[in-house]
């Protein structure tokens, strides 16, 4: 038998348990004055071929380039025409307004499931928009952002979150679990980390092939504590592999602040040292920045100079998802003294400052998103929501599992059939493409 | 059997069962510790560690990094040590990275030291669908722990047995997988999901004896006494099948499994020889599902006494649908239709 736990080495001073604990609980003031913000440009810029250990004191630091008085600085500013700055911009607004309507439309039953991004846009939107539009992105759950500014269309998205008849996913996906092979967007999978693998893998095959595309993952810094994120970081420095490993630290995972997933420590970008990768540890609210960081990884990755792990210092300003209460573990506080402020109001006072826009353009850009994103849901929904009938038809229940049907499922999917004729017997034929049941 | 000898009359729901069972066992027992992703400050996404961390204190309860790998391999650890880790894996769907270290170190810890270590850990986890989570919120892997030599698998269906059998568990010198079903720890659910549901309050099985008591693991639960067939089910599928016999009239007994490994072979012989027909119902999906273990057993062991083909009721073999929940889910018309094609033989 074992041990028992009371037999304890003798004569040696006693051991303690450390269990990290956030700075603040509900209720508590928040106190942000030893909270290390850099001065934004005085950050080196090293070639993007250097050795990876050149990058060591970045991955300390907090790569910025907007100061506080909104203007670009240093030798990371990446000196962005106004007409890219403004479709960033708009890209950024546009995820805000979709991530308000989406959440609400689950409140009000529409769905099942959302998840904002709200404070995090610039870790997806600027930092995507440095990628070229073929480059393979792996994402987590929080990157809606990369998609709507590659383009895809926001009718789409919602028909994924309705799960409706029109959802090309075909509604067996939990909302927001998108995949677009058209805009180079992987299928986002519900198991955290498992994509950062995976996008080593596509990088090192497109590298066998003498490809040109480069990969760029993205994972809460939460899951950078699972076997697959430290596999990732270990294939991609053996293999050299043209890839980005993008680690969005937004401060919690769930209820679990970063101290879980080691950061009372060290930076999430300074494990990229102990692997041999090179690292960046970027201000995640600075969208500038963020398209810089990334613009170097993949200057870095293109020219056949290895991996990047970047971490996008930032915060998650709302709750985990639909499901989460966030007041019930940290204070709300946080939120209101973030430093690093919010990414799209940075982003405006900055163009402001450049004499590229002004409030009344912003405000007719918020509004002309929020009408946008309103006309898609009006769009979607004709196509159905959530548990109202309208969803792809019970057969498709059983397709894609084989590339063909074994006869197994030929006799489950006859079963399904039955079952339906029995709970609905006036519902539509079967087969019928345009429309389900009327479960 | 149950509600027979209760010292109070308190109602649970099943996560209140759970909350009380490990918060009798920190009381009880130094050696046994809990930890999982939110399940500290914050008491778990389901709410079953509320309350524990600030009664026990943060080396007794504590949240983990989000690695299962690491917090099944730190269970070994500790069990090695002489603790009695109770982690949590915050869905099933989840467990899959910490599948190495439970299949080929804590289930073969005794084997191979020779009795020199165990692994002392029940590991829960709320399993099954029923609440539109889609592939990775819903799965039933209950299977894949019973075909490894060295695991026990619990899964209750009720307050009263979800309490007693955690106790079992954790006081239990074998790793224990206790697989909660999620769909019912605020009430019981009987597959007619477009009928309001009932809370566990008006359940007999609701009453809660306060302090200690265990629900031996290998045991199964007679739900209720019949003649005309045996069902055997287990989790939330117990009160499912409960149900479409009391919808159709049908004078079944029904054993709810509760323990899947040790299994109550007895209980199930008995049954059999009584009735000579045999339903078996999971949610998991069907082949190489438990019912596949349980049809052979009653085949190999009752054939002369079955009057009719076994039938086995389980969820379709594709992953979990968002959408079509309820289109896969093995609800009252596949089991309706499968209890008729027994009865008419
Ligand atoms: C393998 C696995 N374990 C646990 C979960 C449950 N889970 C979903 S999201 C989450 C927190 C992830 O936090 P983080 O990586 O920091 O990303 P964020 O949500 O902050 O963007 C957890 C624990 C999961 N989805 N997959």
């Amino acid at each position: 038998m074992a041990e028992k736990a009371s037999e304890k080495g003798a004569n040696r001073p006693a051991l303690s348990l450390h269990v990290p604990e956030p700075k603040s609980r509900p209720g508590e003031a928040v106190d942000f004055a030893d909270f290390p913000v850099s001065v934004a440009g005085a950050q080196p810029r090293p070639d993007e071929t250097c050795e990876a250990i050149a990058t060591s004191d970045l991955c300390y630091d907090l790569v910025r380039v907007l100061g506080d008085d909104d203007a670009a600085h240093g030798p990371w500013d990446p000196k962005l025409s106004s007409d890219t700055l403004r479709q960033m911009l708009r890209h950024m607004a546009m995820v805000r307004a979709f991530d308000e309507r989406m959440f609400r439309g689950q409140r009000q039953g529409k769905t099942s499931f959302y998840m904002k991004c709200t404070g995090e846009e610039a870790t997806s939107v600027a930092a995507s928009m440095a990628l070229a539009s073929d480059d393979m992105i792996f994402p987590s759950y929080r990157q809606q952002g990369i998609l709507i500014a590659r383009g895809y269309p926001l009718t789409e998205m919602i028909n994924q979150i309705y799960s409706n008849k029109a959802d090309k996913l075909k509604g067996r996906q939990l909302p927001i679990m998108y995949s677009s092979r058209e805009h180079s967007f992987f299928s986002i999978s519900g198991n955290l980390a498992t994509q950062t693998p995976q996008a080593v893998g596509w990088a090192m095959a497109s590298a066998i092939k003498g490809d040109s595309r480069i990969a760029a993952t993205w994972v809460g810094e939460g899951s950078t504590a699972e076997g697959d994120f430290h596999s990732a970081c270990t294939f991609a420095a053996v293999y050299n592999a043209p890839v980005i490993l993008n680690v969005v630290n937004n401060q919690w995972a769930i209820s679990s602040f970063s101290g879980f997933a080691g950061a009372e420590r060290t930076t999430f970008a300074a494990r990229a040292l102990g692997y041999g990768i090179a690292g960046l540890r970027v201000d995640g609210n600075d969208a500038l920045a963020c398209y810089a960081a990334q613009q170097w990884a993949a200057n870095r990755a293109r020219a056949n100079a290895g991996p990047t792990l970047i971490e996008f210092f930032t915060y998650r300003a709302e709750g985990h998802s639909t499901s989460d209460d966030p007041s019930g573990y940290r204070s709300a506080q946080e939120r209101e003294e973030w430093p690093l402020g919010d990414p799209v109001m940075r982003l405006k006072k900055h163009m402001i400052g450049l004499g590229e826009w002004d409030e009344e353009r912003q405000e007719a850009m918020d509004a002309d998103c929020a009408t946008l994103v309103k006309l898609a849901t009006k769009d979607a929904e004709k196509n159905g929501i959530l548990g109202h009938g309208l969803h792809h038809p019970f057969r498709t229940m059983f397709e894609d599992v084989f590339e063909e049907l074994p006869w197994h499922l030929q006799e489950q999917a006859e079963q399904a059939r039955r079952e339906r004729e029995i709970k609905w017997p006036d519902a539509p034929p079967y087969d019928a493409d345009e429309f389900g049941d009327a479960s | 059997m149950s509600a027979s000898e209760p010292k109070g009359e308190r109602r649970l729901n099943m996560i209140e069962a759970i909350n009380e069972a490990l918060a009798i066992k920190l009381e009880q027992d130094p050696d046994v510790i809990i930890m999982g992703e939110d399940v500290g400050y914050f008491g778990g996404v389901f709410r079953a560690t509320a309350g524990l961390q600030e009664k026990f204190g943060k080396t007794r309860v504590f949240d983990t990094p989000i690695s299962e790998c690491g917090i099944i391999g730190a269970a070994v650890g500790m069990g090695a040590y002489g603790l009695r880790p109770v982690p949590e894996i915050q869905f099933a769907d989840y467990i899959y990275p910490g599948l190495d270290q439970l299949i080929s170190e804590a289930a073969r810890l005794r084997y191979r030291s020779a009795r020199e270590y165990i692994a002392p850990m029940t590991v829960r986890s709320p399993f099954g669908g029923g609440i539109f989570g889609g592939q990775t919120h819903s799965q039933s892997p209950e299977a894949l722990f019973t075909h490894v030599a060295g695991l026990k698998t619990v899964i209750p269906a009720t307050p009263y047995d979800a309490k007693g059998l955690l106790i079992a568990a954790i006081e239990d010198n074998d790793p224990v997988i206790f697989f909660e079903p999620k769909r019912i720890y605020n009430a019981p659910f009987t597959g007619y999901y477009d009928k309001p549901v009932e809370p566990w309050k008006k359940h007999r099985d609701s009453i809660v004896p306060e302090g200690h008591y265990k629900i031996p693991l290998g045991k199964a639960r007679q739900v209720q006494s019949g003649e005309a067939l045996t069902v055997l089910a287990y989790g939330t599928m117990v009160h499912v099948a409960e149900a479409v016999c009391q919808a159709k009239g049908v004078d079944a007994d029904i054993l709810d499994l509760r323990t899947l490994m040790p299994l109550d072979i007895d209980a199930i012989e008995a049954s059999v020889e009584k009735t000579g027909r045999c339903l078996i119902v999971h949610e998991a999906t069907r082949t190489s599902g438990f019912g596949a273990e349980l049809s052979a057993l009653v085949m190999e062991r009752c054939f002369y006494h079955l009057e009719a083909p076994i039938e086995r009721v389980t969820g379709f073999d594709t992953p979990y649908p968002h959408s079509l929940e309820w289109a896969y889910f093995p609800g009252p018309v596949r089991i309706g239709e499968a209890i008729d094609k027994i009865l008419s033989e």
